[in-house]
């Protein structure tokens, strides 16, 4: 089957205030789905939904083609949530948490699974401390290596690296890559725009209740503007007489002092304005071309709601 | 049978959790027994019960402090739901392929098991201090039935309170309820030394049914009305809250 998840208008409210007005998305076996909104949007909302741990008003989810209400048990088989708040057990070591949860899976070699998760997440050396005594981002990896116990078709990631330093983040990513060349389909949610660029298939952006835009990463980052020209100049002088001459191009000025320009044309526009510049001898110290980021998309994306 | 094994793996991960925390266990077996010491040498001369001579005052008030450490205990089995249902863990282990009973169970089991151990320590003090039994086989199976089901009501009446309650605090305020009808039962002086007010309905309450006929079971005396009496409140009670925990537990 194409589409392992498959949302269909999806609303819901609490009390008086309607977090999901419909919400739609299909999210296709074996890729990575990112989801994107800001705080409050309703993303993790939306996940438990999916995961059948709150119920919505009305709508639908299907999950490898099975509508999620009708058999929840046998489609928990297929997936493992790790939802935004730790939830690891305090008083039990790091081992005796991954091999709880590989009994409750009913794995034949648990302590192995354990172990493994451990040495893999960079906590063997603390394998038989009580998790008490970890530190946060110990915890935050501890949990998440909890829900890989088992290896689900699906794997839902609610802000999963939230907390973690570069080194613990770059491994995650490598581990989610890593189970997505092994086939697994994983769902996540970040504020980390860098993180969807990295590791997604599909971006979509929640917002007002809605998907308000949906896309690859490349796809997501036209939305958010033309490349632009970034010219650096030697001295105020040289910037106050570019700022003459380009007065006909679209242009801003950086907070570091250096001239935008927003290539409407692309590498033409970029061609005519050095040229001028060239031509009224104005000095330049550097110049470099900005590609549109995620973050411009996402501060495009809010600014219109 | 996955359910079972779900349950046992889910009660182990809680049995650890008692035997681990220093609090629970002082504050479980030591305050039961330091009642019944104090009971016993510090008041225990000042109570007078007909049919038996001073020095023999544990013989009356060891079913009461059994049932004082079953109801403790309770304080625990509350809090412990109550952590894992605002802590998350409900929502980690629910959005797992166990039976979603499993949960539940699995803290009712590892609560019985912890009282029983519990009352059993207890027990054991008693009977080094001075208290002693003639009870035969059978009698002795009877007081072990109503014992775990006094632990079973106990527990399931705290699985309501533990789900409703918002916090920790909430949740294990409940045992003090429990704690109460017993300190306003027989357990400690029989209730026609109470004001009369008092006496009736110390008179009527479940405790002292309960703790009545485990005292005449002790003594191999005969348990009148009394026996059926605890075994209908057992049976009602725990019916009760088993029926309105669940359907909370559906909820959260
Ligand atoms: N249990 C609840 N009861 C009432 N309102 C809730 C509840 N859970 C979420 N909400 C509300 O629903 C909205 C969406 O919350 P949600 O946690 O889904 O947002 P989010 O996109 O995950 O935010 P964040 O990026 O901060 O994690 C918020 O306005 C929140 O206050
Ligand atoms: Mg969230």
């Amino acid at each position: 089957m194409e589409n392992k998840i498959v949302v269909k208008g999806v609303n819901n409210s609490f009390k008086k205030n309607q977090v999901l007005k419909g919400v739609n998305l299909t999210v296709k076996s074996g890729s990575i789905y990112a989801l994107l909104g800001a705080n409050g949007s309703g993303k993790s909302t939306l996940l438990k939904i999916i995961t059948g741990l709150h119920a919505m008003d009305s709508g639908e989810v299907f999950i490898n083609d099975l509508e999620i209400t009708h058999n929840p048990r046998r489609i928990r088989q297929t997936f493992s949530l790790n939802s935004q708040t730790t939830t690891t057990d305090e008083i039990l070591t790091g081992f005796e948490n991954l091999q709880l949860i590989a009994k409750l899976r009913h794995l034949p070699n648990t302590d192995e699974v354990a172990d493994k998760l451990l040495a893999q997440f960079d906590l063997t050396e603390a394998r038989d401390r009580r998790v008490a005594t970890y530190s946060g981002g110990m915890q935050r990896r501890l949990d998440i290596a909890m829900s890989l116990v088992g290896e689900p078709e699906i794997l839902f990631l609610d802000e999963p690296t939230t907390g973690l330093d570069p080194k613990s983040r770059n491994d995650l990513w490598a581990a989610i890559l890593d189970l997505k060349q092994r086939g697994k389909t994983i769902f996540l949610t970040t504020q980390y725009l860098e993180e969807a660029d990295q590791l997604a298939d599909q971006i979509g952006f929640l917002q007002n209740g809605h998907i308000v835009a949906t896309g690859t990463p490349a796809e997501m980052k036209q939305l958010g503007g033309h490349s632009r020209l970034q010219l650096i100049f030697p001295t105020t002088d040289a910037i106050e007489s570019a700022q003459k001459i380009l007065l006909d191009f679209n242009m801003s000025v950086g907070t570091d002092g250096s001239l935008l320009i927003d290539l409407t044309d692309g590498v033409t526009t970029s061609l005519k304005a050095l040229t001028l510049l060239s031509n009224h001898d104005i000095p330049i110290s550097s110049f470099q071309v900005l590609a549109p980021t995620l973050d411009d998309t996402f501060m495009q994306l809010i600014k219109e709601a | 049978m996955n359910y079972i094994k779900d349950t046992l793996a889910l009660s182990g991960r809680l049995i650890k959790h008692n035997l681990r925390s220093l609090d629970t266990i002082i504050t479980v077996v030591a305050m039961p027994v330091m009642i019944l010491l104090a009971m016993v040498y510090l008041f225990g001369g000042a109570i007078q019960i007909d049919g038996l001579q001073h020095d023999e005052y544990v013989q009356y008030v060891l079913p009461g402090i059994l049932l004082i450490t079953i109801a403790t205990g309770s304080a625990y089995t509350a809090l412990r739901i109550n952590l894992d249902k605002t802590g998350g863990m409900f929502d980690r282990f629910r959005s797992m392929p166990i039976s979603k009973s499993a949960v539940l169970s699995g803290h009712v089991l590892a609560s019985i098991v912890f009282m029983l151990t519990s009352t059993t320590i207890v027990l054991v003090v008693g009977f080094l201090i001075g208290f002693r039994t003639s009870a035969s086989p059978l009698e002795w199976l009877y007081i072990i039935l109503l014992v775990v089901g006094f632990a079973i009501m106990v527990t399931w009446l705290s699985v309501p309170f533990a789900l409703a309650a918002s916090s920790v605090d909430g949740a294990s305020a409940f045992s003090y309820l429990v704690l109460a009808l017993l300190f306003v039962s027989s357990a400690f002086a029989p209730t026609n030394k109470m004001p009369a007010a008092l006496e009736a309905f110390a008179k009527h309450q479940p405790m002292t049914n309960i703790i009545a006929t485990i005292r005449n079971l002790f003594a191999s005396n005969s348990v009148g009305a009394d026996g059926w009496l605890s075994i209908v409140w057992l049976i009602g009670i725990t019916l009760v809250s088993w029926w309105v925990g669940v359907k909370i537990y559906n909820r959260v």
